[in-house]
C-alpha cells in the first residue's frame, strides 16, 4: 500500500512538469503581449514597456522564463507576479480558491446526495414509473445547457418567487451560493444518477445479494451495505474526476452569477496573456486532479477488499 | 483610458458569448420621483470591474481603475460639460507664451493624511511618474515637459531623474516649461495623471497603490480585491465638487448582465453600461431612471496605409467607401440606437466640435459613392476587409457595414476577425492589417487636438495605420503654434475641414452611454468620458 502510494506520487512529477510546460508554451504561442496590452490603442512609452518587460523577464527566451518560473515556484512557493496589478499570484490565487472551493464543495455535496439517492431509488425499481421519471429528469439536466438552466432558475426563484438573491454578492453566504451550486451540480448529478442506477440494477441480480436476502438480513442492511458498497465503484471513479471539473470548469456558472472564482480568473488571464497567473492556477488544478484520482484508487480497496495494491 | 474601454468591451463579449437567450424578468415600475428626502450621509454603490493596476494616479489607464482614482484625487483643473476648463486645486494657470506656465495653488488644501498639498506635491509626483524605472503606464503624458527626454531617453541611460521644465517657486507656486509652445496644455492637466502625491507615497509606492492617500472628494477606506472598494466623503475637501453623498462602494461585477439584474433587485445603485441583451428592455424596466446620453468617443474604420492596396490611393476612393455606408440604418437596427451617426472626426462635447465637419462624405449616397470610386481609379482588387476583435461585440456591425458597402458600390467586403483585443492590437502594431481596421477612440481631454493631432499626425502614438501627409502635419504644427487657445481651436477646426481631402479614416458613429440607476439615488449625471459623476449623486432616505 505504502509503496503503491509512493509510486503514484512519483508518477505525478513528470505529469506536473509536462502540463506546466505545455501551458507555458501555449500562452507564449498566442499572439499578443501582456505588457503591450496594458496600453490599449495608444502606444505607450517604449521605455516603460521595456522596463516592465525586463522586470517580468519577458525579454528572455521562453525556456529560460520557464526554468526561472519553476525554480521560484518549487523552491520558494513563489508563483510570480501579476503583470497588470503587480500583485503576487499567490494572493490572486488566495482570493479565488476559497470561493471556488466553497462553490465546488456545495455542488459536490448536492450531486453526491441527490445523485446517489435518485440513482438507488431508480435502480431498485428498474423499469417502473419511478425509474422512468428519474431517467427523464437526468436526461433533461444533461441536455439543457448550463446557462439556460441558470437563467430559468434565476427567473423563477429570484425574480418571480423572490426566495433567493439572483447573484452572489458575498461569497461566504451559502444561501447566495445555493443556486449557482445547483446549476453547477446539475449535469454531473445526472451522470451520477445514471451510473448509480445501472450499477444498482445490475448488482441487484447478483448472487451475493440473493444470498444476503436468503440469510434473512434486513432490507436496510442488504441495500445499505452489500448493494451500495459494490455499486459505488464506477460512481466514485466518476466523482473523483469531477472534482477537478467542478473547480476549473465553472467559468460559465461563475460568470452567470458573478462569482469571482477560479474559472473567471483563468478566463481573464488568458485574455490578458498573463502566463504566470494562468500556469499557477492550472498547476494547482492539476495537483487537485492528481490527488483526487489517487484518492479514488485508494477508495477502491476500501470498497472492494478483493482489490489489493502492492 | 482607451485600453480602458476595451476592458468593458471584453466584458460585453463574454456576455454575448454566454447569453443566447434573452429574458426580461422583473417588474417594470416606473419610478415616481416625488421629492423624497435626501440623506446627505447616505452611501451608494456602483458597478465596476476589478482595477487592472495598483491605484496610482499615473498608472491607471483603464476605466475600472480610473473611476476610483478620480474619486480619490483632484488635480489642478477639470472640465465642465461643454468642454470648458474649471479650476480645481489651481487658483490660476497662466502663461504669456504658451510655453512656460505658472501654476498657483489654492490655499488650505490637504491630503487625506492631513499633510498640506504644496507645489512640491505636484512637481515631485510628476518627476517620479516620468522615471521609466517606476513603470507608470501613463508616463508618456509628461513628454511635453522640458527635460522629459533626459529622464526617459529613448536609448541609453537616463541623464537626470527630474525634469528640468518643472520648478518650484514657493509653497503654492510652480512653473512648467514645455519643449514647444502648446496653447491647450492646460487641457492636458485635467487628466488624472497630473495628480499630486503625498510625501508618504514615496516610502512604499506599492503599498500606496493598494491604499491610496489622495486629496480628492473621497477618502479611501478599503479594497477587498475582486469584491469591492469603499470610499467615504472627505469632509475637509476644499474643491467646488464636494460630495453630496456619504460615500461610494465600488462593487465588482464580472459581467454587465448580472449587474443589471442586481440593479433591478436593489443590490447595486448605479451602472456605467448595459449588456446588449438588456438594451431592448431597459427603458421600459427603468422608466426615467434609464440613461441614454452621448459621450465623447468615436468609432471609425481606419485605413492601413502601409499596405499595397492603399499606399498610393486616391482619397476619392475612400470617400466613396464612406458614402457607401448607411450609418443611419445601421445605428438604428444593428446597434439598437446605442450609437449616433458621425458627421466628422471629432466627437461631441469636445471643445472645437463642429457639426457636419465632414460635409457630405458621411452621408449615405450610393450613386455618388460609385462615381467617386470610379473617378479615383477603383478599389485595388475590388475587395476590402475590415479587421476587428471578436471579443468586443463588433462582429454584427462590421458585417452590416460590409453589406452596405457591397450593396451600394459592388466592392466585395469581408470581416477579418481576430480572436481577441490582444491579437487585434498585435496585428496593428506589427503592421499586419490586410486592408482596413476598426478603431475606437475615447477622449483624454476635451480639446479638438486630442481627436486630430493624436490620431493623424505622422508620428502620433494613436496613428497606427501609417497615415502620413505633409500638408496635415504642417497644419497641425501651425495650430499647435497658435498664440492662444481660441486661435488654436480655429486652426484645428480648419484641419478637420481639410480631412475629407485626405481621408485618414472613415468616421462611423459616436458612442452613447446606455445605463441606469436605482430608486435609491437621484441626481445621477454622466461626464464626457462616459463615467457617472460620483460627487453629484444624492441618496434618498
Amino acid at each position: 500500500m505504502g509503496r503503491y502510494v509512493a509510486r503514484r506520487l512519483l508518477q505525478m512529477i513528470p505529469v506536473f512538469i509536462g502540463t506546466t510546460l505545455l501551458i507555458f508554451l501555449m500562452v507564449y504561442a498566442l499572439p499578443g503581449d501582456p505588457v503591450r496590452g496594458l496600453f490599449g490603442d495608444k502606444g505607450g512609452s517604449p521605455q516603460v514597456i521595456a522596463a516592465l518587460r525586463h522586470e517580468y523577464g519577458l525579454d528572455q527566451p521562453i525556456l529560460v522564463q520557464y526554468w526561472n518560473y519553476m525554480k521560484d515556484m518549487i523552491l520558494h512557493a513563489d508563483f510570480g507576479t501579476q503583470i497588470a496589478s503587480g500583485r503576487p499570484v499567490t494572493d490572486v490565487l488566495g482570493d479565488a480558491f476559497p470561493v471556488t472551493i466553497r462553490l465546488a464543495s456545495l455542488a459536490f455535496l448536492i450531486e453526491l446526495v441527490v445523485g446517489i439517492a435518485l440513482g438507488v431509488v431508480a435502480g431498485m425499481r428498474a423499469g417502473r414509473l419511478t425509474d422512468n421519471v428519474a431517467l427523464l429528469i437526468s436526461l433533461l439536466l444533461i441536455s439543457v445547457p448550463v446557462f439556460v438552466l441558470g437563467f430559468i432558475l434565476k427567473v423563477v426563484f429570484a425574480f418571480e418567487l423572490n426566495w433567493l438573491p439572483p447573484n452572489v454578492n458575498d461569497s461566504t453566504n451559502y444561501k447566495e451560493l445555493l443556486m449557482p451550486a445547483v446549476v453547477l451540480a446539475s449535469a454531473s448529478l445526472a451522470y451520477v444518477t445514471r451510473l448509480t442506477r445501472t450499477s444498482v440494477a445490475e448488482n441487484l441480480r447478483a448472487d451475493y445479494i440473493r444470498t444476503a436476502i436468503a440469510k434473512g438480513l434486513p432490507k436496510r442492511r442488504v441495500v445499505g451495505v452489500h448493494l451500495m458498497r459494490n455499486s459505488l465503484i464506477p460512481v466514485i471513479t466518476y466523482l473523483g474526476t469531477d472534482i477537478g471539473a467542478l473547480m476549473g470548469g465553472a467559468v460559465v456558472t461563475e460568470g452567470l452569477f458573478n462569482i469571482q472564482g477560479i474559472g473567471g480568473t483563468i478566463y481573464q488571464s488568458i485574455t490578458r496573456r498573463e502566463g504566470t497567473t494562468l500556469v499557477g492556477l492550472v498547476t494547482i488544478l492539476v495537483l487537485v486532479y492528481l490527488l483526487a484520482n489517487l484518492l479514488v484508487d485508494l477508495l477502491y480497496a476500501v470498497l472492494d477488499p478483493r482489490i489489493r495494491y502492492a | 483610458m482607451r485600453g480602458a474601454k476595451s476592458a468593458k468591451w471584453v466584458a460585453i463579449a463574454a456576455v454575448v458569448a454566454l447569453s443566447a437567450t434573452a429574458c426580461g424578468g422583473g417588474s417594470s415600475d416606473s419610478g415616481n420621483d416625488s421629492k423624497a428626502a435626501i440623506d446627505p450621509n447616505g452611501k451608494f454603490s456602483i458597478e465596476v470591474g476589478e482595477p487592472q493596476n495598483p491605484l496610482q494616479p499615473a498608472n491607471t489607464m483603464e476605466s475600472n481603475g480610473s473611476i476610483v482614482t478620480k474619486a480619490l484625487f483632484t488635480g489642478l483643473v477639470d472640465y465642465d460639460a461643454s468642454g470648458k476648463i474649471v479650476m480645481m486645486n489651481a487658483q490660476s494657470v497662466d502663461s504669456k507664451d504658451n510655453k512656460t506656465f505658472t501654476v498657483k495653488l489654492k490655499p488650505g488644501w490637504k491630503f487625506h493624511d492631513g499633510t498640506p498639498v504644496t507645489a512640491e506635491s505636484y512637481v515631485k509626483a510628476w518627476n517620479w511618474a516620468a522615471v521609466p524605472a517606476n513603470k507608470q503606464t501613463n508616463s508618456f503624458w509628461f513628454s511635453d515637459i522640458k527635460g522629459y527626454s533626459d529622464v526617459a531617453p529613448e536609448k541609453g541611460k537616463a541623464k537626470a531623474t527630474e525634469m528640468s521644465g518643472l520648478k518650484v517657486v514657493d509653497d503654492s507656486t510652480f512653473t512648467i516649461t514645455l519643449n514647444n509652445p502648446l496653447p491647450y496644455f492646460v487641457y492636458k492637466l485635467g487628466y488624472e495623471v497630473f495628480s499630486p502625491l503625498p510625501e508618504s507615497f514615496y516610502k512604499d509606492p506599492k503599498a500606496a497603490g493598494e491604499k491610496p492617500v489622495g486629496n480628492g472628494p473621497y477618502k479611501f477606506v478599503s479594497w477587498n480585491h475582486k469584491k469591492s472598494i469603499e470610499v467615504v466623503r472627505n469632509d475637509d475637501y476644499q474643491g467646488p465638487n464636494k460630495a453630496k453623498n456619504g460615500g461610494v462602494v465600488f462593487k465588482n461585477y464580472t459581467n454587465l448582465e448580472t449587474a443589471y439584474e442586481d440593479l433591478k433587485s436593489g443590490n447595486v445603485d448605479v451602472l456605467r453600461q448595459l449588456a446588449p441583451k438588456d438594451l431592448p428592455v431597459y427603458k421600459t424596466d427603468l422608466g426615467d431612471r434609464a440613461v441614454d446620453q452621448s459621450y465623447s468617443a468615436i468609432q471609425s474604420i481606419a485605413v492601413a496605409y502601409y499596405t499595397k492596396q492603399w499606399k498610393d490611393i486616391d482619397p476619392k476612393v475612400i470617400q466613396g467607401l464612406s458614402m457607401a455606408i448607411d450609418r443611419n440604418t445601421i445605428t438604428k437596427t444593428v446597434l439598437q440606437g446605442t450609437r449616433e451617426p458621425a458627421t466628422g472626426w471629432v466627437a461631441k462635447g469636445v471643445l472645437g466640435y463642429q457639426p457636419n465637419a465632414a460635409g457630405d462624405v458621411t452621408t449615405y449616397n450610393p450613386t455618388k459613392a460609385k462615381a467617386l470610386i470610379k473617378e479615383g481609379g477603383g478599389v485595388p482588387g475590388n475587395k476590402i476587409s475590415i479587421q476587428f476583435n471578436a471579443d468586443g461585440g463588433h462582429k454584427e456591425w462590421v458585417e452590416a457595414v460590409c453589406n452596405s458597402i457591397t450593396k451600394a458600390v459592388g466592392v466585395a467586403c469581408t470581416g477579418d476577425s481576430k480572436a481577441d483585443f490582444q491579437a487585434d492590437l498585435n496585428a496593428r502594431d506589427a503592421h499586419e492589417v490586410k486592408s482596413l481596421y476598426r478603431s475606437g477612440w475615447v477622449l483624454d481631454y476635451p480639446f479638438i487636438a486630442n481627436f486630430i493631432r493624436d490620431l493623424f499626425g505622422t508620428h502620433s502614438d494613436g496613428n497606427q495605420g501609417g497615415f502620413s501627409s505633409k500638408e496635415i502635419d504642417t497644419l497641425i504644427a501651425q495650430a499647435d503654434a497658435a498664440p492662444s487657445l481660441e486661435a488654436s481651436e480655429k486652426l484645428y477646426q480648419q484641419v478637420e475641414k481639410a480631412l475629407p481631402n485626405y481621408m485618414p479614416s472613415i468616421p462611423l458613429w459616436y458612442y452613447k452611454v446606455n445605463a441606469g440607476y436605482s430608486e435609491k439615488v437621484s441626481g445621477v449625471k454622466y461626464a464626457q468620458d462616459g463615467d457617472p459623476i460620483l460627487t453629484g449623486v444624492q441618496v434618498k432616505k
